[in-house]
């Protein structure tokens, strides 16, 4: 299990980005963290992965302490993270990036099995550079593949509705079904949209960077969608 | 062939050398053509007048690969070699070059091959070229090419250069002429490091309608090396061109880069691009997130912006 206890964090540009968080992210669950915008949840996927460091708190990885490892040494415990706003890179290719990802070399086979799951086909875009040529829903569905050919047991998708249009986001939610069923493995997704919402078995809502609501779908889901809590995803785009 | 051991090493380095090279190759050590061999389709030639051969790439050439490495293997070697290509109208042919210089002593060592190529209407060449330098010595390496290219009707000429460190200093200087549809595709890739320089300078004219460039320059200066890059572009009639120069920079590391486009004619199409900095951090942080420590990140981030 992932564990948040009590996380804060403050940044030289902004105070209480996260003002006390404490969240349980369980293998073989899907958990759906939403809210409004600027409310602190790429904040708190970016913990997660490393790229922050909690002011206070502790963030618990199967009972270790992993609040001040570095992104690489938790990302080799078994942590991945898809990035909002996917990286460029001149001259290294999608099935670099997927390799090393993966951390093996990549049959022509496995990859396209990968990348058929955000709507590419690997024969189309294996050797393509991932640069400029590429357009934004490109580069997010390849940002996506990188995680998803990642042995990790814990995997945060930060936004991947953004970007991706409707048939692509599609087969994404088969994709998230699909890594749901596995018990080892857990999911957390930061998303406005239903349809994530939807599939998941427990929401948080994070706004002002606190924790307003959690508990199952069931308990959070109706009570989000009639928008009596003050934030309602209903009719959130996902392009 | 009984090699010394530098040479194989320089020859693994800058070919695909295992032990033998099949077809048509030249084989030059500290200054002397040590080796050489014709096929089929490619004659070579010793030149009566000057250092170096020519090669001749006869029409009935498809698909075939031609060596001829430099290797410098020792201090104090000046070499300064001519190297013709002659490729007959529909020849298609690899040319595989590079240089590799060594030295164990004080005194410095230098390799400056001068090539020409004249590429005859439909003929397609593809030139490879890896330079790189190597030794305990304090003698500096120095490797200086020149590099002459007509390139006639509907010809094509590809170049790959590759330089990774080790060589001190290099001044490159490439010149192009093209003819009607002609295509000249240039990559160049360069690495300096401690208090290596590198300067390199293009100038290519667009002379025939239709013809077109695309040169693409990518280095990363670390240390305190400096590289200087200098293009000019000439479009005189219907023609595209294109270039493209990019640089990162880490530690001390300096880049000048002064591109030029020169039309004369409404119907040339010339764009440049460039671009310096250091490695993007969100780059290093993808990677890292992937499992690669933060060396290893920019390490991969590099190899994969010089394509080495």
């Amino acid at each position: 299990m992932l564990s948040l206890v009590d996380v804060k964090l403050d940044l030289e540009t902004k105070d209480n980005l996260i003002n006390g968080v404490s969240l349980d992210i369980m293998p073989g669950k899907l958990t759906v963290i939403t809210g409004p915008n600027g409310g602190g949840k790429t904040s708190l996927a970016k913990l997660i992965a490393g790229l922050y460091v909690p002011t206070s708190g502790k963030i618990l990885l199967d009972g270790e302490d992993i609040s001040h490892l570095s992104v690489t040494d938790r990302a080799k415990k078994g942590i991945a993270y898809a990035f909002q706003q996917p990286v460029s890179f001149k001259g290294i290719t999608v099935r670099e990036l997927l390799e090393i990802a993966s951390g093996n070399e990549m049959s022509e086979m496995k990859m396209c099995r990968i990348l058929e799951k955000v709507g590419l086909c690997a024969r189309e875009y294996m050797d393509r550079e991932m640069d400029s040529h590429l357009s934004g829903g490109e580069m997010k569905r390849i940002e996506i593949a990188t995680v998803l050919s990642r042995p990790a047991k814990y995997i945060v998708f930060d936004e991947p509705e953004a970007g991706i249009d409707l048939w692509s986001f599609t087969s994404l939610i088969d994709a998230f079904e699909t890594l749901k069923k596995d018990e080892d493995r857990a999911l957390l997704i930061i998303s406005h949209q239903e349809r994530i919402l939807q599939i998941a078995d427990y929401i948080a809502v994070i706004k002002d960077g606190l924790i307003t609501q959690s508990g199952t779908k069931d308990e959070v889901l109706p009570e989000l969608m009639d928008g009596s809590r003050g934030y309602c995803p209903k009719g959130k785009e996902i392009f | 062939m009984e090699l010394n051991g530098i040479t194989e090493k320089i020859l693994k380095e800058i070919t695909d050398w295992d032990g033998i090279f099949s077809g048509a190759y030249s084989l030059r050590e500290n200054g002397e053509c040590i080796s050489f061999q014709n096929s089929d389709h490619i004659r070579i030639v010793k030149k009566e007048d000057k250092p170096g051969i020519d090669i001749y790439i006869s029409e009935k050439a498809s698909g075939e690969t031609v060596y001829i490495p430099a290797c410098v293997t020792k201090s104090d070697v000046k070499d300064l070699v001519y190297n013709d290509f002659h490729v007959q109208s529909g020849a298609d042919v690899i040319i595989v070059a590079g240089c590799g210089v060594h030295t164990d002593g004080e005194e410095g060592s230098n390799h400056n091959g001068i090539h020409r190529f004249f590429l005859e209407a439909g003929s397609h060449a593809v030139y490879k070229e890896k330079h790189i330098g190597f030794g305990e010595g304090s003698g500096k390496r120095i490797i200086d090419p020149v590099t002459y290219a007509e390139i006639g009707d509907g010809a094509v000429l590809e170049m790959e250069t590759l330089q990774l460190g080790g060589v001190d200093s290099t001044v490159r200087d490439t010149k192009a002429v093209l003819s009607k549809d002609a295509k000249l595709i240039i990559h160049e890739s360069i690495l300096t490091d401690g208090e290596e320089t590198a300067e390199t300078k293009f100038a290519v004219d667009l002379d025939g309608e239709d013809s077109s460039v695309d040169l693409v320059s990518r280095s990363v200066a670390r240390g305190n090396s400096v590289q200087e890059y200098s293009s000019v572009i000439n479009g005189k009639v219907r023609c595209t061109g294109h270039s493209e120069c990019d640089a990162i920079l880490s530690e001390n590391g300096r880049v000048n880069a002064a591109p030029a486009l020169n039309a004369s004619s409404t119907d040339a199409s010339l764009i440049h691009e460039a671009a310096i900095g250091k490695i993007a951090g969100e780059q290093i942080i993808k990677l890292m997130t992937l499992g690669l420590t933060e060396e290893e990140a920019e390490e991969k981030i590099i190899a994969g912006f010089l394509g080495a």
